[in-house]
């Protein structure tokens, strides 16, 4: 909140101490205020009040009137007049907290040095600050089966549980996710979930965050360590474009376990459970360790790092050379790519789009995006929020959250301009803009927007031509603002980095000759390659035709677009220098593979969708793993071309010096919409994403995690599905010229045209199985 | 001595009192048709000039509830009728249903009018089918006179059977689909109640008195009872008394008054300890004979008019084994939402279990009394105060029997003697 937006202030007395809050402010926030720490259990600050615990009861007065007997600091805003007297100051509400503490404590076992929360434990610690040190209770304790399975990933054990209701209230205020409630009654009430229908969240994990005490844990973490052994380290989230603040707890040189950090702007204090609980890839044993050469008999062999770094110097020094790195890259190892390219390898011929993308894309984002500053904060504002090519609970689950808190709290209106009716989308009681695949562009220029309204474009608008164009015109037309959300962390830094071919640092133009002139003197060179660089599938295909013979690959699948054979046939034919950190389908084919550091081992810095910079330090301290710009500097080195780039530090520091680009953006040429096409009657045109669960290269090994992903399925109309004779759980061999799937049909509402089926899940790998990205013609056939 | 004064209770005697018929042959109906000719807002002033107060316990003024409305808000209001009657020894709304259900449809009518609301429903226990069936077909032949359906719809919702729910908000939460759990308050209902608007939640015997004040006028009414408590009553006499059943009295009557009208405690035995409003409200003795049934008089005394539930029980009765048996009902029907009635209660029946068995101690009355002090309240809504009234009243008046059970080491009673069965050869 603003100070500008604070208008009414009100002041209370409590424990004799005054102080001024805004109106509307719980009594127990405002103590927070003058630092006297009211204990609690139900409460929490992102969730509605429920007053259930009853641990924080207080004396309240109003202009001498006092309440008869204590209240619930935490369903009490202050009034004017209040006083407040705390269990510091009122022996009635010390009595009455003493007592609740003690009954909380009757039925809860006594397994503390076995719970995983022991040492983090709200109720540990109010315990010893109001509860007894020796019991009064003689009885006989509630009993429950422990622990039981909430999900794959959650147990709950309902012994420990207070009954503060913070997970079921999560799940239906922050998350809007059911079939978890509590249930029974008396003693016997308990957390529940629908016998007939499994509970399946992308944010259960902040239910174990906030769980007060030891009653519900996750399978990953259960039994691995105490609280008290871990060290913790602030850090960033590399899943995806949403830019979560996280800690990450490590003992003994190993992650077990990141939590959701408090961020007010971004996160608030929640993520998904892909960033908390996906991260075992990083101590994957297939780990890259050393550096590799490929050998005369075409082996790779492991090599020392002198000869590593001459031989990938003398490949790249002898060739011409293009660059491609991964979306993943953090803002300052994209940084030393760009800087690579242009200053090594003296050219522009670089790319982080390591997905589907187009040329018209590579234009909006240098047009639109580049420097932009569209924010949660503009969400949080907006009368209308349009989402085109994007599923923001799939693809940036914080956004997802962040428009459900909006659509909760004053029912924001929300548009989706897709083939599929997605669940994120019906949670938000969205409007579903209904249109074919690839046929999206028409429908965005009938949009109806004003200058408080939001554009969320995903980087999936690039697969349907135009749609960006329509992006750009409704954005001029209206005034509304633009935000380009991609799925992984580091592209809007690697966009922001120059780490593409029609822009320098800092957004400048390629073409632009002040723009060069900007970036030489700062970095100390003569002059910079002039021309636009190459796209991905550019380079892919001059390597093909022998205009490129060598490749500086970071981080990169090449399976992730719709052409991965010519993409492998290039790496193939390519002298490849592999950055990476475990075994993949370009290391195999790599001259050359130099192993880097993963997130954890490194510092540095993601700008998320809003290109809000996210440093973190390493958490693990004694990594011998190097930072990818690390080894482009000795490369470079290597090369007689130094980047002055030995340390993140250093990079950020130059990063900060770049200023903002104030000439002419980039300007950007409307592509058409392509022509509808006629289908046949076993036709349909493909529709996918990808989902926050699946078999994403850095989800490998979270078998819990896994459990909760939604169930792999192809989605079409009922129409459709009525004429083929289609219904629920027939299977549907969908095919294109090089390959097929075969998956169960759901049918539900979908465009008439269109198929839908996840991009990257179990059985339904549609890139490397089809080759066919949104709005491929495909047969179906009912098996 | 004051007398009976039978108004809602007026036919009851008749074989067909609870007919459309017969209630119209003693003039029903008609006060509606005489309240919907009114303005609204002269019907709520006419039921606060009445002094009609809420019959479900509380005793909030009828005609103020329904005042909190606001009017002309362009959002559908509702009444709600809480026939959730679930309190052990309250019974009145029962019979009163199964007797004369038209009344309450009059009632409902009458309100709904004042409130400006096109929909009541009554939310009823589930357990009563026989009432359930009852009122339902007395809706029906409602609907069929025309005295529903024209403007104001009844819906008779039956609910699950959670004595929570007779607490209005957790009542709301049941009518709507939920679990009932009380909710927070403010809002209040008749800001936000039922699906979030406006909502008037009345009593059975409340909103069935409504109709004979719209009839005979706020003076009539007024000229019953005492100062601050207007009109008459149903008193539900139950337990160890020759004539069990209900009187209908102005408020401010007495139980030795009642007594004396219905026939006494059971032959050959004494009165030992009763209670003025169900099971929640604090136990008397001998020496309340003679305190004045209403709002103030019992509060005075210590204890709450409640339901006006009068459980009477002699002195074959063991009241440590009474005051567990009530406790057990508060720990079954707690609905854990808090953590004082829920931990409270599971606690609190273990203890009087150890004491009524002998195995207690005097520090165990000691502990029993602080967590009573613990839980009074301290709970999310008065079910929990509610169950600490008896053990608390009762070792106020009774100490030197639990101190009985302890030396005794267990029940110093026959268990036999206080049952109506004993001596009828059985």
């Amino acid at each position: 909140m603003t100070t500008s937006e604070i208008t009414d202030l009100i002041t209370v007395v409590i424990d004799g101490f005054e102080v001024s809050v805004p109106k509307g402010t719980l009594v127990i926030r405002a103590a927070e205020q003058l630092g006297i720490q009211i204990p609690r259990f139900c409460d929490h600050p992102l969730l509605d009040p429920v007053g259930a615990c009853r641990q924080c009861l207080v004396d309240i007065e109003i202009n001498g009137r006092a309440f008869p007997k204590p209240q619930a600091s935490c369903t009490i805003p202050v009034e004017p007049g209040m006083i407040v007297k705390t269990q510091l100051t009122s022996v009635v509400a010390d009595k009455a907290q003493k007592g609740v503490m003690e009954l909380l404590l009757i039925n809860h076992p006594l397994d503390c040095p076995v719970c995983d929360k022991g040492g983090e434990c709200p109720l540990q610690n109010q315990a010893m600050s109001t509860g007894r040190s020796e019991t009064r209770f003689e009885g006989v304790k509630r009993t429950f089966e422990k622990p039981v399975n909430i999900s794959s990933q959650v147990l709950l054990d309902r012994e420990r549980c207070v009954l503060c209701a913070r997970c079921t209230r999560f799940s239906d205020q922050i998350a809007s996710d059911p079939f978890i409630t509590l249930n029974e009654r008396g003693a016997l009430q308990q957390v529940g979930i629908y016998e007939k229908a499994p509970f399946k969240s992308y944010f259960s994990g902040n239910a174990v965050q906030i769980c007060p005490v030891g009653a519900l844990t996750g399978a990953s973490y259960r039994f691995r360590a105490r609280p008290f052994d871990l060290v913790s380290t602030p850090s960033a989230c590399e899943h995806c474009a949403s830019g979560c603040d996280m800690r990450t707890d490590v003992r003994r040189g190993k992650t077990l376990r990141r939590l959701a950090g408090d961020d007010a702007s971004v996160n608030e204090e929640w993520n998904c459970d892909k960033g908390r609980w996906a991260f075992k890839y990083v101590t994957a044993v297939d780990r890259l360790t050393h550096p590799l050469i490929r050998d005369a008999s075409g082996e790779l062999v492991q090599a020392s790092w002198p000869e590593a770094l001459a031989a990938a110097a003398k490949g790249l020094q002898e060739n011409t050379s293009a660059v491609l790195v991964g979306g993943r890259a953090t803002h300052e190892d994209a940084y030393g790519y760009s800087k690579f390219a242009r200053i090594a390898l003296g050219t522009n011929d670089i790319d982080f789009r390591s997905r589907i993308s187009s040329n018209e894309e590579r234009e909006f984002l240098a047009a639109h995006v580049v420097g932009s500053s569209t924010t949660y904060r503009d969400i949080d504002r907006a009368d209308h929020v349009l989402l085109v090519g994007f599923e923001p609970e799939e693809e940036s689950p914080i956004v997802f959250l962040r428009l459900n808190k909006q659509f909760r709290k004053r029912a924001l209106k929300v548009s989706a301009i897709a083939s599929k009716l997605s669940i994120g989308v019906e949670k938000l009681k969205g409007d579903f803009i209904k249109v074919a695949p690839g046929q999206e562009a028409s429908a965005i220029a009938k949009q109806a927007l004003t200058s408080l309204s939001v554009i969320l474009v995903g980087e999936r608008a690039s697969e349907s031509a135009g749609a960006l164009s329509a992006v750009a015109a409704l954005a001029d037309s209206t005034g509304a603002k633009i935000a380009w959300i991609p799925r992984r962390a580091g592209e809007r830094g690697a966009l922001e980095a120059g780490a593409i071919g029609n822009l320098l640092p800092g957004g400048r133009p390629v073409q632009d000759p002040a723009a060069r002139v900007d970036i030489a003197a700062l970095w100390g060179v003569s002059s910079l390659p002039s021309d636009n660089g190459r796209s991905s599938d550019e380079i892919y295909a001059g390597i093909s035709t022998g205009a490129i013979g060598a490749l500086l690959v970071g981080g990169v699948d090449p399976l992730d677009g719709v052409n991965s054979a010519d993409a492998l046939a290039a790496l193939d034919k390519a002298f490849v220098v592999s950055l990476e950190i475990a075994p993949s389908e370009v290391t195999l084919r790599a001259d050359v593979v130099l192993p880097v550091a993963a997130i954890t081992e490194k510092s540095g810095s993601f700008l998320n969708w809003e290109g809000r910079a996210r440093s973190f330090d390493a958490a693990v301290s004694d990594s011998l793993n190097r930072s990818d710009l690390r080894i482009l500097s000795m490369i470079a080195d290597a090369m007689g071309a130094s980047l002055n780039l030995s340390t993140v530090t250093s990079a950020a520091k130059e990063i900060s010096t770049l200023g903002k680009w104030d000439g002419a953006r980039v300007s950007m040429q409307a592509v058409p919409a392509s022509q509808s096409s006629n289908l046949n009657s076993d036709q349909f045109i493909l529709n996918s994403w990808r989902r926050l669960l699946d078999l994403g290269t850095l989800q490998k090994g979270e078998e819990n995690l896994a459990g909760t992903a939604r169930q792999t399925v192809a989605v079409i109309s009922p129409s459709r599905a009525q004429a083929l004779g289609i219904t629920d759980g027939n299977l549907l061999k969908i095919s294109t010229t090089q390959g097929s799937v075969t998956l169960p049909a759901l049918v539900e509402d979908i465009h008439d045209d269109a198929i839908w089926a996840p991009r990257n899940s179990l059985g339904s790998q549609l890139l490397v199985n089809l080759g066919a990205g949104h709005g491929a013609v495909v047969t179906v056939v009912k098996l | 001595m004051t007398k009976l004064a039978p108004v809602l209770s007026a036919h009851w005697d008749e074989k067909d009192s609870f007919t459309i018929e017969a209630y119209t042959r003693h003039g029903g109906y008609k006060a509606s048709q005489k309240a919907l000719a009114m303005d609204p807002d002269a019907v709520i002033q006419l039921v606060k000039n009445s002094g009609l107060r809420g019959r479900g316990g509380a005793g909030f003024p009828t005609g103020m509830k329904w005042g909190f409305i606001p009017q002309g808000d362009n959002k559908d209001h509702y009444l709600v009728v809480n026939a959730d009657e679930s309190e052990p020894g309250t019974c009145k709304d029962t019979p009163l249903l199964m007797a004369n259900p038209h009344v309450l449809i009059e009632g409902c009518i009458i309100a709904c009018h004042a409130i400006r609301a096109k929909h009541a429903f009554i939310y009823i226990r589930g357990e009563v089918t026989h009432v359930v069936r009852r009122v339902n077909q007395a809706i029906e032949d409602a609907y069929r006179a025309g005295h529903l359906g024209n403007g104001i719809d009844l819906v008779l919702h039956v609910g699950a059977g959670a004595y929570i729910c007779g607490e209005e908000t957790a009542l709301l939460d049941s009518l709507e689909g939920f679990r009932g759990q009380p909710r927070l308050r403010p809002p209040f209902p008749a800001i936000a109640g039922l699906y979030a608007r406006p909502t008037v939640v009345n009593n059975v015997e409340s909103i069935s008195a409504v109709p004979a004040i719209v009839a005979n006028g706020a003076e009539w009414y007024q000229s019953m009872g005492t100062e601050k408590s207007k009109g008459t009553t149903l008193y539900s006499l139950s337990g160890h008394v020759n004539n069990p059943g209900q009187f209908e009295a102005p408020l401010g009557i007495t139980l030795r008054e009642i007594l004396e009208l219905s026939g006494g405690i059971r032959n050959g035995h004494t009165l030992k300890f009763w209670t003025p409003g169900g099971s929640s409200t604090p136990i008397f003795t001998q020496e309340h004979l003679d305190t004045p049934l209403d709002y103030e008089g019992v509060a005075a005394a210590g204890s709450m008019l409640g339901t006006k539930a009068l459980q009477i029980f002699d002195e074959t009765t063991c009241v440590v084994r009474a005051v567990l048996r009530w406790t057990e009902f508060y720990k079954h029907e707690s609905c854990g939402k808090c953590t004082p009635c829920r931990e409270g209660t599971w606690w609190l029946v273990q203890i009087l279990r150890d004491l009524e068995a002998g195995k207690g101690t005097e520090a165990d009355l000691a502990k029993l009394l602080d967590l009573c002090d613990n839980i009074m309240g301290r709970s999310f809504c008065a079910l929990g105060d509610g169950a600490t009234s008896p053990i608390t009243s009762s070792i106020k008046y009774f100490r030197d029997e639990y101190i009985a059970h302890i030396t005794h080491g267990g029940c110093p009673f026959d268990p036999v003697a206080s049952t109506l069965f004993v001596g009828a050869g059985a």
